[in-house]
């Protein structure tokens, strides 16, 4: 045992007798929180009885307010000068065309060119293997034949061509995220003034929802690639700085301190220390990057990104399941290639190293083999139309699972919707009914005194000041119904994701068996783009706010799930034996014991859950859910709304701050804890394998 | 300063079986007036006079601000093993790491070969440490992506010397600490006790003229150590490099050391050859460092011979000052009277008293301690203090 593991040890026994004497505070502490809780949920109810209907701020479907028309106005401004205003002809015009110069090479080299037949730089058969042959070389034979496989599936689908445009796109936007990702992760994680600044900015970014930026970005750059692929990088760079910054600050001192020691420059600690230690930290970092721009390249159909988003945005606007379900499984495959060979190339960072010389030699050349065949496939299908475009004899895979999604999808319809419908009216009439009553339909001063308290009790007058400030905005944005409809659903579903990840949280944490049956399930879950989760549960529900809600259970589950799970382990065994010492039931452990001690990490998957639910939420404006999500898209959609989209995206970041900002705090205040290890709330999303995965 | 008087530095080296006398007493590093400040603002502390009588902790609960290292000033010889004691947390980590600066001293100045390296450049600074003085760590700070030989090599390639030539040096440099035949492993294939023979490796690798170490044997168990140990008595009698080392383990620095520095609450107490802090400890603190070690192994006859002439001396045997006490048993034991002590040889050889069987068994039997100041030629040296080592102008120079 190494001596820090040693120290961790002894240090854990005051750490947990720490804890078990705070616990006893927080039990006296909390029934005074939780009637204040129950109190003001009791004078909120009279409110809307007494006041309800009157102060409730409705706003018609086709009205704007004078902010929104204003903001129209300044959509027509920004039309009419974007080519005499200095600030567009010689700053964000230029961005824009550098990002759609270089979109349009990868989907021209990818994809389609513009003369003649359209027929891409690298036809099909090229593309193929040049890409199988790019991920034998980052990766092994296995990712290699997967990724052939997938390849061959996209036209087996009859999807090359969207697939090819969304490939494009992920790898332009990936080139962006790492060109300005990679240097910004390795200047935060050698400069302790810039991880404190770049922090909280990253931060911020992971609240906002997708759907937030695409305004504005529409606003500034129009809707076409160079949007979309902005879009994609704004979302996208966060986890690759972060993981690198997060690579290089995780070197041991002693390691750091060794290379000083021996006199070098910091280039060469940077370049021989620091990247080769952090180097399977950033390929994971990496990896995230490609699955987030996976995600928002297909959310980005939404402001003129081609590919397999749009055509599944279209088709769940046109309720298509069959379509849908087809396009989904293409970026399902795309999703789980990428994931494959990019966990196999952070695999080989380590056993390159360590293979023998003869080793390394033959898999040099197996690679240089692979690379020449890829040569040959590109010249073969710049020189042959039959290697150019996609063979037509082979079996068409996408008419079958169109058909199948169609009709799994109408006989669900047909033979279940009595227990489908009846839940999902339970569930709309039983509780988001009355949930969305009392949040629009109260007076929006008495739902705002109501947020501010309870911003009060989590973390008293900054968190109050941020609540009061971020509710102001919304009110002043004029959207405030539909951001209370958006919250009903966004709380709802929180609720059960909560649920959901205490329960199999607690189970995860106690049994290590269900651990390793469950944890890679909620891995590739976590890597599944956020469109792809709507398509099955339109099939089940139709489109209506209910489908939206369990959508956004399903994709924020697995984030929560794994929290509470690592917060439930990290309770001390010693503790959990004491307490079974004393005759507590297995139920009492949990209740008394492992549950309050991890109350810090249950308050981070709440936190987790909510801005998941948000997003997700507010994706579901596409299949019926309204409220916010519709504004945004409506907006992007019909000029005349644009104000109100505009706002809606703005109205979001509100939303998004005022949610984290309240579970944050009260996650600080349950867990400042001497000695036990912080679950970091941010990187947890395809959470970091464990050294042993 | 402290208060505690310090016997003068001993210019010449203990004459252990086998080692050279290594120092010739030419200082190689002298370090003056050091300080290292942790905290907010840590500058105001080095000038406080109002802090003087304040241990470490009480300058903490008072300011704010911990003073790892306090006003140290010393020198170190050329080829000589000068060891630095003290209790965990005394700052003796970082008294070393103040020496290249990878720890920045807040005051003073350190002084190689008369260089002052708290005033060089950063380049300049680089070329020390890669050229002049090496380090090994506790916890080894190998790079685990690099083989043993390439790790070895590291500090060669850092300064740019070809992959030929660094290969062939790092070969030869592996196969001194004896780690031949793996050089294609990796750390994490190597035992505790292996690995710090590549930091040690890696730090002979660049011929520096002086060697740091900062408690590199602590984390080995003890068998090991002893083997670490006697490889550095061998390389420093192969190479007489001179040798700063940690340790907060008594007897390794009484095996190791020529002088040893006791370091409390970051300021020195006491700085003397392993007989001095044992025969004379000037305080308290360091008369409980050294109450375990048996005397007789490590006082010499200086330290218990008697002025007085006995009533026969006629025929009695002789030894030298400098037989440690447990050696000259059988002698003393065999003779009938008291045998007489001598320092120096030939005709400078002067008497300087006679040691008694009972005298000798007094010691063994640690009747006591024996009483302060008693060694026999120490006089009027071992009331000088410290300070008085010291050039005036280089205490003054230094930045309040
Ligand atoms: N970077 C730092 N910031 C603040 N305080 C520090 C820092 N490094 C060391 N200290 C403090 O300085 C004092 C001396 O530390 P140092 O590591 O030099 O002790 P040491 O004698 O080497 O102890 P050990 O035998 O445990 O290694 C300690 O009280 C320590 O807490
Ligand atoms: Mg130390």
């Amino acid at each position: 045992m190494t001596a820090p593991a040693q120290a961790a040890q002894v240090g854990e026994l005051p750490a947990t007798t720490a804890a078990v004497a705070r616990d006893r505070t927080r039990r006296r502490r909390l029934p005074a929180a939780g009637t204040t809780l129950l109190a003001l949920l009791a004078l909120w109810l009279l409110a809307r009885l007494l006041l309800g209907g009157r102060w409730t701020l409705p706003l018609a479907a086709a009205d704007l307010t004078p902010l929104q028309l204003r903001l129209n106005d300044l959509n027509d401004w920004v039309s009419g000068h974007r080519n005499t205003s200095p600030l567009f002809l010689y700053f964000f015009n230029e961005i824009r065309l550098a990002v759609d110069t270089v979109g349009t090479a990868f989907t021209q080299v990818l994809s389609r060119t513009d003369v003649g037949l359209g027929i891409p730089e690298i036809g099909w058969l090229g593309t193929t293997v040049l890409v199988t042959a790019l991920a034998y070389a980052v990766g092994n034979v296995r990712v290699a034949v997967l990724t052939l496989a997938v390849f061959c599936c996209f036209v087996l689908q009859g999807l090359w061509a969207d697939a090819m445009d969304t490939f494009a796109l992920v790898l332009a936007s990936v080139l962006f995220a790492l060109a300005i990702g990679l240097p910004l992760g390795i200047w935060s994680g050698t400069s302790r003034r810039v991880h404190r600044i770049l922090t909280p900015v990253l931060d911020f970014m992971q609240i906002l929802p997708s759907f937030a930026y695409l305004a504005p970005l529409v606003l500034i750059f129009l809707i076409g690639p160079a949007s979309a692929i902005i879009a994609t990088v704004v979302f996208a760079a966060p986890p690759v700085i972060r993981l690198t910054a997060h690579g290089l600050q995780q070197v041991p001192a002693v390691t750091r301190e060794a290379a000083d020691s021996l006199g070098v420059t910091g280039w060469q600690r940077l370049r021989t220390v620091l990247l080769p230690m952090a180097r399977r930290t950033v390929v994971i970092g990496i990896n995230q990057t490609f699955m987030a721009a996976l995600s928002m390249v297909t959310i980005a159909s939404l402001i003129g990104a081609p590919g397999l988003g749009l055509t599944v945005a279209q088709a769940l606007q046109s309720l298509d399941v069959g379509t849908a379900f087809n396009a989904g499984v293409a970026i399902v495959l795309m999703a789980i290639a990428f994931d494959r060979v990019a966990t196999a190339a952070g695999e080989r960072t380590e056993t390159a190293l360590r293979s023998g010389r003869s080793r390394r030699r033959a898999r040099r050349i197996a690679v240089a083999a692979a690379l020449l065949v890829a040569v040959l496939a590109v010249y073969l299908s710049r020189t042959y139309l039959w290697a150019a475009e996609p063979p037509t004899g082979w079996p068409d895979l996408g008419r079958l699972l169109t058909d199948v999604g169609d009709t799994v999808s109408g006989w669900l319809q047909a033979h279940l919707s009595t227990v489908t419908g009846g839940l999902k009216d339970a569930v709309t009439y039983g509780v988001l009914n009355p949930l969305e009553a009392l949040l629009t339909g109260s007076p929006f001063w008495v739902t705002g005194i109501v947020v501010t308290v309870v911003a009060w009790l989590a973390g008293r007058w900054r968190t109050a000041l941020t609540a009061v400030l971020c509710l102001a905005a919304i009110v002043w944005l004029g959207v405030w119904q539909d951001a209370m409809a958006t919250l009903a659903a966004t709380l709802l579903a929180t609720v059960a994701v909560v649920v959901l990840g205490v329960v199999v949280g607690v189970w995860m944490g106690r049994s290590r068996m269900a651990d390793r049956i469950i944890r890679p399930v909620l891995d590739a879950a976590q890597t599944m783009p956020a469109f792809v989760y709507l398509v099955p549960f339109l099939a089940l529900f139709d489109a209506s706010r209910f489908t939206a809600i369990v959508a956004a259970v399903v994709y924020a589950a697995p984030a929560a799930i794994k929290i509470v799970a690592d917060g439930i382990a990290q309770v001390p065994a010693a503790t959990v034996e004491a307490a079974t010492a004393f005759g507590s039931t297995r139920w009492q452990v949990v209740t008394r014991v492992q549950l309050p001690m991890s109350a810090r990490s249950l308050a981070l998957a709440t936190n987790q859950g909510l801005i998941y639910a948000l997003s997700m939420v507010v994706i579901g404006g596409m299949v019926g859910a309204g409220a916010l999500g519709y504004d945004v898209v409506a907006g992007l959609s019909q000029d005349q709304l644009f104000g109100k989209g505009l706002a809606a995206g703005l109205t979001l970041v509100a939303l998004g701050i005022v949610l984290d900002r309240i579970t944050q705090a009260a996650a600080g205040r349950s867990g400042r804890r001497p000695g036990a290890a912080r679950p970091r709330a941010r990187s947890t999303a395809p959470a970091l394998p464990a050294a042993g995965g | 300063m402290t208060a505690a008087a310090h016997p003068l530095p001993r210019t010449a080296g203990r004459t252990a079986p086998g080692r050279p006398a290594t120092a010739d007493g030419t200082p190689d590093f002298s370090v003056r007036s050091l300080w290292k400040v942790f905290g907010h603002r840590p500058d105001r502390i080095p000038g406080d006079r109002s802090l003087d009588g304040l241990t470490g902790p009480e300058v903490l609960a008072r300011t704010g601000c911990l003073p790892a290292v306090r006003d140290m000033s010393f020198d170190v010889a050329r080829g000589e093993v000068f060891v630095v004691m003290g209790l965990s947390g005394s700052g003796k980590s970082t008294l070393v790491r103040c020496l290249t600066r990878l720890v920045e001293p807040t005051a003073g100045r350190v002084l190689l070969e008369g260089q002052d390296l708290t005033a060089l450049p950063p380049a300049r600074l680089r070329d020390v440490r890669r050229n002049r003085i090496s380090m090994v760590f506790q916890h080894f700070g190998l790079l685990p992506h690099r083989t043993v030989l390439n790790n070895v090599g590291y500090g060669l390639q850092v300064r740019g010397v070809g992959r030929a030539e660094r290969n062939r040096r790092a070969a030869e440099v592996v196969d001194l600490v004896g780690l031949s035949g793996y050089e294609q492993r990796f750390p994490d294939q190597l035992s505790g006790g292996m690995q710090q023979r590549v930091g040690l490796a890696r730090a002979l690798a660049g011929d520096p003229d002086v060697l740091v170490f900062d408690e590199p044997f602590s984390a080995l168990d003890p068998l090991i150590r002893r083997d670490m140990q006697a490889e550095v008595i061998r390389l420093h009698r192969d190479m007489g490099k001179t040798m700063l080392f940690i340790t907060h383990d008594l007897s390794e620095a009484l095996r190791l050391g020529d002088r040893i520095l006791i370091m409390r609450h970051g300021e020195l107490v006491q700085i003397g050859t392993g007989d001095e802090l044992v025969g004379a400890p000037a305080d308290d603190y360091v008369a409980d460092f050294v109450a375990d070690v048996p005397r007789a192994d490590v006082l010499t006859l200086r330290w218990i011979a008697r002025p007085d002439d006995p009533p026969d001396a006629a025929g009695a045997a002789t030894l030298p000052a400098d037989t440690v006490v447990r050696a000259a048993i059988p002698v003393v034991s065999g003779s009938a009277g008291p045998v007489r002590v001598v320092d120096g040889t030939g005709t400078d050889q002067r008497t300087l008293g006679w040691v008694g069987r009972d005298d000798v068994l007094a010691l063994v039997a640690g009747a006591g301690r024996p009483p302060h100041r008693r060694r026999a030629d120490a006089g009027d040296a071992a009331t000088a203090t410290e300070s008085a080592a010291i050039e005036p102008a280089a205490a003054t120079g230094a930045p309040a």
